[in-house]
Order: structure tokens, then sequence, then C-alpha cells
């Protein structure tokens, strides 16, 4: 679901060996930046992501919210998810978060997969599917904190946002920012959103007096290519199920890339175990064993002594 | 004591009606028809299931397996279904073998000992070998918790939906071991029943063992079938087999 020609790929799944091109261009990292104090929850990225990935709608139903569905869908990858939510002085605000693919930079969902190809992670840090090569095994469902990949049982392939790859690659900003009404959307190198989130949040804290507004880029992924400015960053949370702390399952990194290769190798001890002992003791043959019977060699021919 | 021989030679099931088993003068019935139709058919999916694990197992080093089946999306598929196969048959050879896979204090005495076994110190079994000895029962026993490993862990990976990403992402790990031990397992029963106790193999295969074999491996066995003392009949068979002085040969 991409241009190759235009992103160089960084991480592979599965993949043995070095990545062709890593390193050969200097890409800067991209970043979304989401302004959840400014989203007016209009909907209309949800609409231009619909519209620009051509994915057939599928129907929604009411649920006593604003929300469009419960969780983003195989082919419904932005959501903006409504919370209403109550402070401790009894007062209530709406929180409203766009809710799609974070894009980390360590990213579980690549960690996971066991299918060579099925997931790449671009050097500008966005990381995408391959459906081609998936495989619909799932494990991205179970490395990723953000509940993000979404299996559609037809094809038996995991989908999820892009970033808009492609109009990346083309040099254009993802669809959903495009379509923004507010402002609340922006897109850049990583260290300019950054940049632009924490002023926002300073100017949070100091003129609107959110004293705990702040940034979402958790480091325990090793960061996001899709941040938020939260008005409240101590809990995430309240933002319809934000993780304040995601992180991958160990399955997913200490027993997959250190213990499964160990474990292999514990297991083949087994081979060289029996080959050992066969060189070594020798098989238990039923008993009495047959009788050595001994063949002499023939006599040497007389009349040819020395 | 009960044998699954006894038990088979007496109540043939339908699948004992499909085949036969031939026994040949100093042969002895080991396996039946039925008990060596379940046998081959948990080998055969257990390898599959094998095979197609790998290429999910360890991707950089096993991509060569996923090609084998069609295919790294066909091998997903396939894999969890070999894998009940395998479940399937090998529960119905747990039910088979129930009778004669029950440990007892014979067993605990035999794994006491087993440095004996392993060094090959003696030439025959203790005389308390039975039917399987305890080096069996205990990889027969690995195998039916391995199984309910898999099962469970299986399930749990195959719905994910259903289950959640934390069970998930444990079972994967739960699952993981449990191949690996059976792994490490299947080289000690591929090569105690081929190079390393020669004369095994056609238990499995035509279903019979020579009495020899009996006497040297499974002593209370040979006894509990033939009604004759193990080591009185290998004494008269080493007597048989003292070799008359060779006539000079004659080129």
């Amino acid at each position: 679901m991409s241009d190759r020609g235009t992103l160089r790929i960084q991480q592979i799944s599965a993949h043995p060996g070095p990545v062709a091109g890593e390193g050969a261009q200097r890409q800067d990292k991209v970043c979304k930046l989401i302004d959840t104090t400014t989203c007016i929850g209009c909907k209309a990225c949800e609409v231009a992501c619909v519209e620009w990935n051509d994915m057939p709608f599928q129907t929604t139903y009411f649920d006593n919210t604003y929300q469009t569905m419960p969780d983003t869908d195989w082919n419904y990858w932005n959501l903006i998810k409504f919370n209403e939510d109550q402070h401790d002085d009894g007062s209530f605000a709406w929180l409203m978060r766009k809710h799609q693919c974070m894009h980390c930079e360590d990213p579980g969902c690549l960690r996971a997969c066991p299918a060579d190809g099925a997931i790449v992670q671009y050097s500008n840090g966005i990381v995408d599917f391959q459906q081609e090569n998936c495989i619909g095994c799932q494990f991205c469902v179970s490395g990723c904190p953000f509940n993000i990949p979404k299996f559609n049982p037809n094809t038996k392939k995991v989908y999820k946002c892009t970033l808009c790859s492609d109009r990346v690659g083309a040099g254009l900003e993802p669809a959903c920012i495009k379509a923004c009404p507010t402002g609340c959307l922006h897109f850049g190198t990583k260290d300019d959103m950054k940049f632009l989130a924490e002023n926002r949040a300073s100017q949070l804290r100091e003129v609107s007096g959110f004293q705990n507004a702040g940034v979402y880029d958790p480091d325990t992924i090793g960061g996001t290519h899709v941040i938020y400015v939260l008005h409240d960053a101590t809990k995430p949370e309240r933002y319809g199920n934000l993780p304040a702390k995601p992180r991958i399952p160990l399955s997913f990194t200490v027993w997959k890339d250190i213990f499964k290769p160990i474990g292999l190798f514990g297991a083949m001890l087994g081979f060289v175990g029996v080959v050992m002992h066969y060189v070594f003791e020798g098989p238990r043959r039923e008993q009495p064993t047959p009788p050595v019977v001994r063949i002499d060699p023939p006599p040497p021919p007389a009349g040819k002594e020395n | 004591m009960a044998t699954s021989a006894d038990r088979f030679v007496h109540r043939p099931n339908a699948i004992d009606r499909l085949g036969r088993t031939v026994i040949y003068t100093g042969e002895l019935l080991r396996h039946p028809v039925y008990t060596r139709f379940l046998h081959w058919m948990v080998g055969i999916f257990f390898f599959l299931a094998l095979l197609s694990g790998f290429g999910i197992y360890l991707p950089w080093i096993f991509r060569f397996f996923t090609p084998l089946f069609g295919g790294g999306a066909t091998t997903r598929f396939l894999h969890p279904w070999f894998g009940l196969a395998f479940v399937f048959f090998f529960a119905l050879q747990a039910i088979n073998w129930l009778q004669v896979m029950r440990w007892t204090p014979e067993d605990s005495r035999w794994m006491k000992h087993i440095k004996q076994y392993v060094t090959r110190s003696d030439s025959v079994e203790s005389p308390e070998t039975g039917f399987f000895n305890a080096g069996q029962k205990m990889q027969f026993w690995e195998i039916v918790w391995g199984c309910v490993a898999y099962v469970i862990t299986g399930v749990i990976m195959w719905l994910p939906e259903i289950f959640g990403r934390i069970l998930v992402a444990i079972s994967y790990v739960i699952h993981d071991i449990s191949a690996l031990i059976m792994l490490f397992g299947i080289f000690f029963h591929v090569y105690l029943s081929t190079f390393g106790e020669p004369g095994t193999i056609q238990a499995m295969t035509r279903g019979t063992v020579s009495e020899g074999w009996a006497w040297t491996h499974h002593p209370a066995w040979y006894k509990a079938v033939t009604g004759r003392d193990p080591a009185e009949a290998l004494a008269e068979a080493k007597r048989r087999n003292t070799p008359s002085p060779q006539p000079p040969r004659t080129l």
C-alpha cells in the first residue's frame, strides 16, 4: 500500500539479513501532531481517510454517543473517540481524541510479525503493512499496545492506518491533515511537531489554566510518530484508553529475539545427544547377539617364501 | 498383567480388521493394527505440524519450510489443523494405552538406575521392565500434557479477538516451550526405535518383535505373554548359539 520509489525502508518484519537500501538516503522523521484541545469532533478526518483510501463504507450504529462506531475496523482506520470526563470538582469535560495508528518508533506489530516483509518501517518513521506478505496470524494485534491492527476475516489479512504513506512519499500531507477545518492537526518533521506541541502545551498551562497540559509521546516504545497535546497529560487513559505507558509484551521482545534461538539450540542438543550416544555407547542389541564367526584370510600360496 | 497386546488380540476393532499381523515362529505380537495405524497418523501429523510451525517459529532461519505448504498464509492456515489432527490421533492412542502407561513402583526404581540404561552397563533390561519402560512412559505423559498445552494455547492464538492480546502473548511462549520439549524428545524416540535398539521398529511396521528382543528390552512383558522366565530363555538361547568349532574354510 505504498510507493516504494520514494520511501526508504528501515526495518522489515521477520527478514533474514540486512535491509536493502537501509541508510542509503537521509530522510527526515515525519510526525502527525493532534491537538486534542482544539478538536471539535467534526469527523472530517474520518471521512477524508475513508475517501482517500477508497474503502467500502460500513454500517454504523447509534450507541448513545457521538462516536461513529465503538472501535476502528479493517476498513475504518481513523476514529474520533468521544469521552465525557468528570473532573474532581464535579464539572464535566468532553474529551475528543482522533484515534489511529501511532506509528511507534519501536513498533510492537513489527516485532511480533512472523511473515517476511508483511510489516515495514520506513526511514521517515511510518509503519506500513504489506498485505501481500501477510499470513493472517494476527500476532501484530497482540504486539500492538494501542489495539490498532484489524483483521479482515474475508481476506485473512490485517489492515491499519498507513499515515498515507502513498501521499507522504509524493510530498503531500496525510488526508486527515488536509481535511481538518480547525487546524488541530499538523504534519511535518518530528522535531518541528515536537516544538509546536511543547509550545502549545506551555500556552495551555500558562494562559488557559490547564496546569497538567502536556505532550503525549511515550518513550516506553521509543516515542511515536503521532503525538498528542492533551489537556491533562498525567491521565491519558481518560481519552478513551490511551495507555500512559504503552509496552510491547515480553513474548515479542525477550522471548522472540533471545530465548527462541536458544530454545531451538537446546532442543537440537537432543539430536547431538543421540548421535554421541551411538558413537560412545553404541546400541543395545538383543541378547544373545549372533555368534561372531571369524573368517581368516586364506593362507599365502605355497612356494613363494620371502 | 494386562498388556495392550492381550487386549487387542481378543477385542479387535474395525481398524484392526482392516489389516492383519503375521506372527512368525520366534516372534511375539507387540502392536496390533489399530495401535500401528494410530502411531503413524500421530507421526505424520506431528511432523506436518512441526515443519509448518518451524516456518512461523523462526522465519528468518526456516523460511524454506513455508513454500512446502503453499506459502506463508497457507502454512498459517494449515498449521492449526495439522495440530488438531495430531492431538486427535494422539488422544485415541492415549486412551488405547492408558492401562499400560500407568506409572508403577517398578518405574520409579527404573528411573533411579537410568544411568545403567544409558551406559548399557547391563546387557539386558532389569527383569522388572514391562510392556513399556519408565522412559517410554515419561515421554508418553510429556506428550499428553504437551498436547493439553498445545490445545489451550493454540485455540487462544487461533481466536485472538475472543481472548485478547495479553493471553495471546502468554500462549505464544507456552506453545513454543511445549514444541521445544517435544522436539527434544522426538530425537530420542526415533533414535531408540531404530539405531539405538535394533529390531524395535518392526513392532510399529509389522507389529511383531522377536522373542530375543522381548527378553532383552522388556523381560517382564516377555514373562507375562509367554509364561517363561526371561533369564532362563536367554541362557538356553546362549547354549544353542555357542558356535561349534568351525570346519576349515575352503575357497
